[in-house]
């Protein structure tokens, strides 16, 4: 399993500096991938241009969205998104949707959250196919080589991962948490007629340290869910052993890759993240 | 700290009881409506696991607890008048009336106060209190009160129940299966102390209107019933305590506290009686939630990690007893099983248990019914070694299937001008060599229009039988497995992409080709419009398959199956919502069939009577508006009267935008109750994965046949 991380573009505070050197680091560490979230909203930066500073910093690292909500564009703008960040990265991208739960985002991008399902399964369709003979660059983007993953816990979300995308990618939770959903991921997979099996990608929040800042971030950040933004908060992974306890939980449930997303604006975060990935 | 807790039930006392042991300092308040010695219902049961947390919680409790408790290892089924019974099952009871008295009995003790006859309907009553505690039932006024936070659930099952007490001393957890002219009647029954037992009596809705239950009053209840299960209570007698019939309310909440009030037990979540007391949950809930003050000191992180650690557990636990609770209002659809096959599908209902667990439980009894279950295959007699149903033959028309494991694997690289790669071939031999029975294809289009992707195999032609009989010659050279061809004709799925990329994704126009369909309706939002099928079609379609079917006898085919499921050809006539004809094949469910059925019967008279034909279809569309089970019944049935041997159940992708339900066996349950409802013979898919899952559901009779997932068969423990 690869361990990646998140980059901090959601947390209070995060400005220039921090992105671009926590990027820059993450390429020097044991990071599979750097991994953004997506709000409008909110005080946070847009997923394809944050990752866009990220591919001008670095080389090997995989740049992912974890996932970005694909009905807030059109299947065209965000085919063009897409395909600029693949080609700036060198291909590097790994783009995973979902259709989102937030209404606010909806109406602050001026959009519809109703048919948002039908919505994203047109955009994976024409992502997967139609954009190729259509006129949508750069040519420099892998369209076919373009990784695809879709996120959400409802039955008509792992229909459509099985239908159009590589794999799937989890919501965050404990690790029996995932082992359920990816038990569906793969029953969805073989359902659809897919060959091989489906990449799995988690998640989970952490705070090696100030861990206060961390939690009053998630309940800032998750206060849309009500009650469940404290637990959410309670889940936060805020000590070495906790985030080891989760590594093994997550590989031993058959996660190919594991996104760690901070809740603090401090590249001293990412440094202990490092050194008890390194410790492992 | 300040802590109120209302409701003086098992939960309730148990907190207070819990919480001044962590701290004596706390002020601890219970508040309960009723009288001290006022109780409803008789025993509640514990399992084994409980009891060891209650002993780790508090010993002193739980010594007074186990002191007069009924405690056995059996379960006993009453099915046609024939009792079976199996042991091993660790159980115990305790008089609701005792275990109150004791437990206030213990909060009196440690200094907690208790209130009684104090009814609480202002909530202000407790602004002082840092904790309040809510175990005030399935009826809470809390949970009402908060509901905006808490955001409960709360709906009835369809059938009604009553609990009585008995002074018939039953040694096992008994259940007690008798029909009646009005329908099923389902008793509950085991012991609680040296004296008496508690004996709950169930039926459905339907049946309780038939028989005019709903016009007795308390008195007459208790008569009704004690005549009807006369047989087993041999002159003993019910007892009532408030006993009327009620429905069983199935409670959940999203959240369980909003600020510092908390619920716990029925206030927060029911769980059938079926397979366990509400008591016992609510007592789980009271250590959970005391560990939560053990772990923090504020108020808000103790109840979410009450909420945390509990939720979780309970959720498990709701739809394993939903399961449980399903199961009883369909067990007349079991009436014919034999009593062992009845008794190990009873066990067996809510998923907790499996076969490879009661081998452990009660190896005697999973002898019993492995040996029936051979022989009952075999039509032979009875042997006292047996192997495990998964290994039991099963005769599908003339041919045998050597055991109940069947293969598909997965459409990869496909076939060049409709035969089989040589890649593909080896897939299906290395199935066929695998061990299993029974090896199908995936589809193999009946025509050049019905290909779901270029690279998909064909029986269109002489050419294609001859490429297949190769292969079928190797397969019945090497292996055992015999090996059925699924036929199909892709429909309004045809002309795609093979799918390394992703499935349903259309061919450029130039590799394309016109699709057709029972209505004019494309299946994704990108996809080509099919032609809708006019009378020229359908006869030239079902020339096609009978076509096939002759190139699959003739290539030497030990089973043909045809696909009638997941959106393609025939499954576009089945559903309402791909099916909006308004000639003779479209309407009504016996119009929608008729095309589907009209290819069955001409593939019937073209195969030999030596090649079973299977018809594989779905459960249930996933669909609101589609069809559903009951449809699938129905379908199952017509199929098996036009000569179908075997239906193959799926569900689902009759259109693009459904709401599957995946997960582990998924498909398990619809097969169920389409072999029961319909009475044919299943196979099953559905993510099935282990042999336990396959001896599970063969041994239960919820399917005949299991598919299991090829993937499954890879990899396994590293040997140096």
């Amino acid at each position: 399993m690869n361990v990646g991380v998140g980059l901090p573009t959601t947390t209070p505070g995060a400005d220039r500096e921090l992105l671009l050197e926590w990027a820059r680091r993450a390429e020097d560490g044991p990071f599979s991938t750097l991994a953004v979230l997506d709000r409008v909203a909110y005080d946070s930066y847009e997923p394809f241009t944050a990752l866009s500073a990220a591919a001008a910093v670095t080389e090997k690292t995989r740049l992912a969205t974890m996932v970005a909500i694909g009905p807030l564009r059109t299947s065209g703008m965000l085919a063009k998104l897409a395909g600029s960040l693949a080609a700036l990265c060198g291909n590097r991208l790994t783009l995973g949707l979902a259709v989102g739960a937030r209404v606010d985002d909806f109406e602050a991008a001026g959009t519809q959250t109703r048919g948002r399902g039908h919505r994203l399964s047109e955009q994976l369709a024409f992502l997967r196919s139609d954009w190729e003979g259509s006129p949508i660059g750069p040519a420099a983007a892998d369209r076919k080589g373009l990784e695809l993953l879709v996120g959400g816990g409802a039955g008509a979300a792992f229909a459509r991962m099985a239908r159009y995308a590589d794999g799937y990618a989890h919501g965050g939770g404990p690790p029996r948490a995932f082992a359920r959903a990816a038990a569906a991921a793969r029953a969805a997979w073989s359902d659809m007629g897919r060959p091989g099996e489906p990449r799995l990608w988690g998640q989970g929040y952490f705070a090696l340290g100030d861990e206060e800042r961390g939690g009053d971030y998630l309940r800032d950040y998750y206060a849309f869910t009500g009650p469940f933004a404290e637990k959410i908060a309670a889940a936060n992974l805020t000590s070495a052993r906790a985030i080891k306890d989760f590594i093994r939980g997550y590989e031993d449930e058959g996660c190919d890759e594991l996104i760690l997303l901070p809740t603090v604006s401090d590249i001293g975060q990412l440094d202990r993240l490092a050194e008890v990935l390194a410790s492992r | 700290m300040k802590i109120s807790i209302i409701g003086a039930g098992p939960g309730g006392l148990y907190f207070g009881i819990l919480m001044k042991k962590l701290d004596p300092a706390h002020q601890i308040e219970v508040f309960e409506r009723n009288p001290h010695d006022a109780t409803f219902g008789w025993g509640v049961v514990f399992s084994e696991e409980t009891l060891g947390a209650l002993r780790d919680a508090d010993y002193e409790s739980y010594i007074d607890i186990t002191d007069t408790f009924a405690r056995w290892d059996a379960i006993e089924i009453y099915h046609r008048g024939t009792p079976v019974r199996s042991r091993g099952h660790a159980f115990s009871a305790i008089s609701r009336k005792k275990l109150l008295a004791l437990l206030q009995r213990r909060c009196r003790g440690l200094g907690v106060d208790l209130h009684f006859e104090h009814e609480v309907d202002d909530l202000q009553a407790f602004a002082d209190s840092d904790l309040v505690v809510a175990a005030d039932g399935v009826n809470s006024l809390f949970r009402s009160r908060h509901a905006d936070v808490l955001r409960p659930s709360v709906s009835d099952r369809a059938s009604k129940f009553v609990w009585f007490g008995t002074d018939l001393v039953f040694d096992a957890f008994t259940f007690i299966f008798k029909e009646t002219e009005h329908g099923l009647f389902k008793a509950h029954a085991y012991p609680f102390d040296a004296e008496l037992s508690t004996f709950i009596v169930e039926c459905n809705d339907d049946v309780w209107e038939r028989a005019g239950l709903d016009q007795l009053d308390e008195q007459e209840t208790l008569r009704f019933c004690e005549e009807l299960y006369a047989d087993q209570l041999g002159g003993h007698r019910l007892l009532s305590n408030r006993s009327i019939w009620m429905s069983f309310a199935n409670v959940s909440n999203q959240s369980w506290h909003d600020g510092n009030v908390v619920i716990l037990g029925d206030a927060a979540h029911t769980a059938h009686y079926s397979i366990g007391s509400g008591t016992k949950l609510a007592m789980e809930d009271s250590i959970a939630l005391t560990n939560g003050f053990v772990r923090h000191r504020d108020v808000e992180s103790a109840l979410v990690d009450y909420e945390l650690e509990r939720q979780p557990v309970v959720e498990r636990f709701q739809e394993a007893a939903n399961d449980s609770a399903t199961y009883f209002e369909n067990v007349r659809h079991y009436a014919g099983f034999d009593p062992i096959q009845f008794a190990f599908n009873l066990l067996t209902r809510s998923g907790r248990i499996g076969y490879a667990n009661l081998s452990l439980r009660d190896p005697a009894f999973v002898r019993e019914l492995d040996s029936w279950f051979a022989a009952d295959s075999d039509g032979g007699g009875k042997r006292r070694i047996a192997p495990p149903p998964m290994f039991a033959r099963m005769p599908v028309g003339d041919r045998v299937i050597e055991n109940r494991v069947v293969l598909s694997p997965p459409l990869s690289e496909g076939a060049r001008e409709g035969i089989p790669t040589e890649r593909r071939a080896e897939e299906l031999l290395r199935a066929a060599g695998s061990g299993a029975g029974l090896v199908l294809t995936d589809a193999v289009a009946v025509s050049e229009a019905g290909r779901i992707t270029p690279e998909c195999p064909m029986l269109e032609n002489e050419r294609h039988a001859q490429g297949w009989a190769g292969i079928v010659e190797r397969i019945h050279a090497d292996a055992e497995a015999l090996i059925g061809v699924q036929l199909n004709h892709a429909g309004r799925r045809g002309a795609t992409r093979p799918r390394s990329l992703g499935a349903d994704l259309p061919l450029d126009s130039e590799q394309s080709w016109p699709l057709l369909s029972a209505s004019a309706l494309a299946y994704v939002p990108n996809g080509q419009v099919p032609k809708e099928m006019d009378e020229d079609d359908i006869e030239l379609v079902r020339a096609q398959f009978a076509t096939a079917a002759r190139n699959a006898v003739e290539a030497g085919f030990d089973l043909v199956e045809l696909n009638l499921a997941h959106g393609y050809l025939l499954a576009s006539f089945l559903s309402p919502l791909t099916n909006q004809r308004e000639d003779r094949y479209g309407g009504s469910l016996e119009n929608r069939i008729a095309f589907p059925l009209e290819v069955v019967e001409t593939v019937r008279s073209v195969l030999d009577e030596e090649i079973p034909l299977a018809v594989r279809m779905p459960g249930s569309d996933w669909s609101r508006r589609g069809n559903g089970v009951k449809e699938a019944v129905l379908i199952a049935a017509a199929l098996a009267e036009h000569g179908c041997r075997l239906i193959d159940i799926t569900a689902g992708q009759t259109i693009a935008d459904g709401r599957p339900e995946y997960g582990r066996s998924y498909l398990t349950g619809l097969a169920d109750r389409v072999r029961s409802e319909a009475g044919v013979p299943t196979l099953v898919g559905g993510y099935i994965t282990t042999a336990d899952e396959v001896n599970t559901a063969v041994g239960a009779g919820r399917s005949d046949l299991c598919m299991l997932e090829c993937s499954a068969l890879e990899g396994g423990p590293r040997i140096e």
